[in-house]
């Protein structure tokens, strides 16, 4: 690898016991942290620490540690999955750090999204989001027609898949300053609205998943944008005005 | 108990078909009466769920993360084959079948291979009304691409993400039953046992992962979709929380564990950098089709590039050795996972190795020449028929992102090198485990109303998996074959009624699984839950690794068991039983891991030949290549169990009949 390195650091960390109790930040020292480990691996490495003093270990949500199951979450000096652009905490690493750097860890903090344990977060809005609505009605019998049969523009396909990217973290509802969701929800809804397969009940679809994000205590978009430059995915902007354009369409039909 | 296949009679065409139609169905009026549990929410978990919810079952389903959405599955990069022939190249189910069952080593079930490859077909249908958005092209059909072991073009994908897409489908298709009302889902909780009442499972004991309640559930049957168990190497490719508990607790009450020593090792996995690395990350072989591998030819340069003194851009054209080139000219760089593996393993023993770590593994996976063969080309579909060097590398490297963006991304965020300038190091790394829980042709295990399917269960791969054939299985499993065969056993209970939670075998079993969790949080060794599972991965990867011999085995299985003893006395497990506590959870899948890996060690002794994943040492030809002994090995090893020691367990063999294919020997050159 390009040049490893080990660093000391000292990490501020959020400890929480469970929902119910009221947090506090924690200091720790970390030492001989190698550059090329991931955000989570100096987590880990924390927690071997910690064990080893016969203390608890700090509790955080991972599972892929590739970017790509949306567990991993975490607010790194002020900022949803750290400073790094475009990626998951569990792709941050280490060597984005310098020796003796103080580094914040925080739960992502959103009415939406309550404290489980230290910097573990209930994020079952989404689902609750994606139950309403977030389909096809489509029976998995298999006898669907030919997969060939409806031809998608090559450009309506790339548009719907780079939608259907987004991993669910939560990232940008955590960052919002009103705990908005409005991005996870118009990447769904976009990616059904662009395909053929999803266009038939793309108005129903709309109105129940906004219902239900309402629902769940998610607050308003006000088009600071913040979603976007958080968002590890690269899931932009244009969505939400989509869905906008898709929940007009359908309250006027 | 005799192992009994139920594979039907007739033609292998037509097997299913007839097997099916003949089936017995539960009238929808009688489907909200019984119960079912799956244990899994991936792609065979979900599928299923949501197909049994539609069918009016009333169904719960498990998995251990916050999501169904993040399950291992997700992760899944390159693409699902399936036998369309949309690419005119030759394809059709016949030759699906004989491909997966030559690039299996011919160690898989023929009817349940050839089951696979028909229902290939309905799977890309089925997505694709769901919504899945597969890479198209200009046309608007569907593209496909090859994998390894293939010489046709029916694999379809989107992007670098396919695994997460198709979950993405199954997910969506189970929150609609959700929603309906059809399905209960419980996140965050892990299946701990087993419950068996009168010989037949009949539910399971959870543990609430955030309240640390143990809990009972009970059904009229029970689907086991829990994954792989490659974790148990410690460092795979694998997702952190991939376990075998809920496989091994099957097991352990009575399920049949098969050919256990059957790994797939994926060749093109970014090498291992430091001791405190906690996973390892596959690079899709998908990139093998534009990627060439290489390495060295004089090891004065090798040694120079691991020294960090000569980059691998200074090697010359002719002191490259492409040794899968030299070796396989008709497959190349597209050989089979465990070939390409094999023959990385060799270079770098042989001391060729580039990669500046402890054991300099590491090849190199160069994509310069198809850089250059693709600016050209797109030169000249922009009517540039005498493109300056500089413009070719520029639409070259274009058309790569186009196609694989995603992934070289990925692979400059973990190693801080720029994959569009110089090549990727990869190195082989544990990726899937063809064994798992002996099922019949039904996926029904060995425990009357236990099923088993994708990742879990052992059927379809034989002892080497080809690439985007485990997403198949998984949504073949779900979506096709379990909603018939699981209906004609749930068919005679339509008049049991619900079950009770508070017979005494579901006491039983809770207790036995509260008394083991108090048993670990009650030792307050001195080392922690990760040392263990490091220890124990070293031993796998060193003595039941990527080759395995007599003496390894043997000192594997005698290390093991000093391991699970010390474990037992020695781990530090902080914090209560009655609370979010992680390192229980991890400690109670190590606890498992370590009686598997030791069942690992006797199923590869036993296995006396080289085939697929499994190579001994003292098995293999005059140029290295497997040696398979089709006379006394051609048999499913099937493991009963008999206690914690592995060496006690019984063998029972499945003899594999081959009945439409002749055998052959397995040949890529
Ligand atoms: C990086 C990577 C890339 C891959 N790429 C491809 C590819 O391109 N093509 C291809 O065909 N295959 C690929 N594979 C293989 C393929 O992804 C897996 O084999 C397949 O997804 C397994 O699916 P599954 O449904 O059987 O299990 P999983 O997806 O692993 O799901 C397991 C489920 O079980 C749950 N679970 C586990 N234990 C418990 C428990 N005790 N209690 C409750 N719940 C539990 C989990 O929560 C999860 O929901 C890849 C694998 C990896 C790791
Ligand atoms: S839109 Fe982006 S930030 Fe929000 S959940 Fe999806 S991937 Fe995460
Ligand atoms: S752990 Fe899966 S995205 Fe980070």
């Amino acid at each position: 690898m390009a040049s490893s390195k080990n660093i000391n650091i000292n990490l501020k960390v959020w400890r929480q016991k469970n929902a119910k109790t009221q947090g506090a930040m924690e200091t720790y020292s970390l030492a001989d942290v190698s550059t090329d480990s991931s955000f989570l691996e100096m987590l880990d490495q924390l927690n071997e620490q910690l064990i080893g003093e016969k203390k608890e270990p700090v509790a955080f949500d991972h599972d892929c540690r590739e970017g790509i199951c949306g567990m991993c979450s975490l607010f790194i000096n002020g900022q949803a999955h750290g400073p790094e652009m475009g990626v998951t905490t569990c792709q941050l690493h280490m060597r984005k750090f310098k020796d003796g750097d103080t580094i914040y860890v925080e739960p992502f903090r959103s009415k939406a999204f309550p404290v489980i344990k230290d910097l573990m977060v209930d994020r079952s809005s989404f689902d609750r989001i994606q139950q309403a609505g977030g389909f096809v009605s489509v029976n998995t019998s298999g006898n669907t027609q030919d997969a060939n049969n409806i031809p998608v523009p090559k450009h309506d396909a790339d548009r719907a898949f780079e939608a259907a990217a987004c991993i669910g973290c939560g990232a940008c509802v955590a960052t919002c300053k009103n705990g908005s969701a409005m991005l996870f929800v118009g990447a769904k809804v976009s990616q059904y609205a662009l395909l053929p397969q999803g266009k038939i009940e793309a108005a129903t679809r709309v109105q129940n998943m906004v219902r239900q994000m309402d629902e769940e205590g998610f607050g308003n978009c006000t088009n600071t944008g913040a979603c976007e430059i958080e968002c590890p995915k690269g899931i932009s902007l244009e969505n939400i005005a989509r869905m906008n354009r898709e929940y007009l369409k359908a309250t006027l039909e | 108990m005799k192992l009994d296949s139920k594979i039907p009679a007739g033609h292998i065409s037509t097997k299913w078909t007839d097997y099916k139609d003949h089936l017995k169905l539960v009238a929808p009026n009688n489907r909200g009466k019984i119960d079912v549990i799956i244990v899994g929410t991936g792609l065979a978990g979900a599928s299923a769920a949501a197909s049994l919810g539609e069918m009016g079952y009333s169904v719960k389903a498990f998995c251990y993360q916050d999501s169904p959405r993040r399950a291992h599955s997700i992760a899944a990069q390159g693409g699902i084959n399936a036998a369309k022939n949309y690419q005119n190249d030759g394809d059709s189910i016949y030759r699906l079948f004989y491909d997966t069952i030559k690039g299996g080593d011919y160690r898989a079930r023929e009817a349940n291979v050839h089951r696979l490859a028909e229902v290939s077909v309905n799977i890309i249908d089925q997505c694709v009304a769901q919504g899945v958005p597969f890479a198209r092209d200009y046309g608007g059909l569907l593209d496909n691409r090859s994998f390894g072991g293939t010489q046709v073009q029916r694999t379809f994908y989107a992007a670098g993400q396919t695994g997460q897409q198709l979950l993405l489908g199954a997910y969506s298709a189970l929150s609609r039953q959700i929603g309906l009302g059809h399905v209960k889902m419980y996140n965050r909780h892990e299946m701990l046992d087993l419950v068996k009442v009168d010989g037949k499972a009949r539910g399971i004991i959870a543990r609430n992962l955030i309240t640390g309640d143990l809990e009972r559930h009970s059904a009229h049957a029970v689907v086991i979709a829990t994954g792989g168990y490659g974790n148990v190497y410690f460092l795979s490719t694998n997702a952190m929380g991939s376990n075998v508990t809920a496989a091994w607790k099957v097991h352990k009450k009575g399920a049949y564990f098969a050919n256990p020593c059957y790994v797939q090792i994926h060749p093109t996995c970014i090498p291992i950098h430091g001791t405190n690395q906690s996973k390892l990350t596959l690079m899709s072989e998908s990139l093998r089709n534009s990627g060439r591998i290489w390495v060295p030819k004089k090891i004065e340069d090798a040694e120079a590039i691991r020294a960090g003194k000569l980059k691998p851009t200074q090697i010359a054209e002719e002191d490259r050795d492409y040794y899968l080139e030299r070796r396989y000219p008709a497959f190349g760089n597209l050989v089979p996972r465990d070939v390409a593996s094999r023959a990385a393993k060799e270079r770098c023993d042989a001391g060729f190795g580039i990669e500046n770590n402890a054991t300099g593994e590491g090849v190199y996976l160069d994509f310069s020449t198809e850089i250059e063969k693709k600016g050209k080309e797109m030169a000249y579909i922009q009517g540039d028929h005498n493109p300056s060097k500089e413009t070719v590398i520029k639409l070259g490297k274009q058309w790569i992102e186009e196609k694989y963006g995603n992934l070289f991304t990925m692979y400059e965020k973990i190693t801080d090198e720029n994959p569009y300038e110089t090549p990727m190091k990869i190195y082989p790394a544990v990726h899937y485990t063809m064994g798992g829980v002996w099922v019949d042709y039904n996926l029904e295990s060995t425990i009357p109303g236990c099923f088993v399917t994708g990742e879990a269960n052992f059927s379809d791969h034989g002892a080497n998996r080809l690439g985007a054939s485990a997403l198949m299985q998984g949504l073949a499993d779900g979506y096709f074959v379990l909603p018939y065969t699981i209906s004609d056993y749930l068919a005679d209970d339509i008049r049991t009624g619900h079950i009770s939670t508070d017979l005494p075998e579901f006491v039983e079993a809770e207790n036995d699984v509260k008394g083991l969790i108090d048993r670990l949080l009650e030792v307050k060794g001195s080392k922690s839950v990760d040392q263990f599972h490091k220890e124990l991965g070293l031993i796998m990867w060193n003595k039941v690794g990527m080759a395995r011999n007599e003496q390894g085995l043997k000192e594997a299985i005698v290390e093991i068991a000093a391991l699970r003893e010390e474990f037992y006395n020695n781990v530090y497990v902080p914090g209560t039983a009655h609370e979010l506590n992680t390192e229980l959870e991890k400690a109670l899948r190590v606890a498992d891991f370590m009686e598997l890996g030791q069942l690992m060690a006797v199923d590869a002794l036993q296995r006396k030949e080289s085939c697929g994943g499994h190579f001994r040492e003292e098995y293999q030809d005059a140029e290295g290549e497997t040696l398979r002994d089709d006379e006394n090995f051609k048999f499913v090893g099937a493991w009963e169990y008999k206690g914690p020691e592995a060496t006690q367990a019984v063998l029972h063999k499945e003899e594999l009949v081959y009945e439409f294919i002749t055998i052959a020997a397995r040949n890529y050159k």
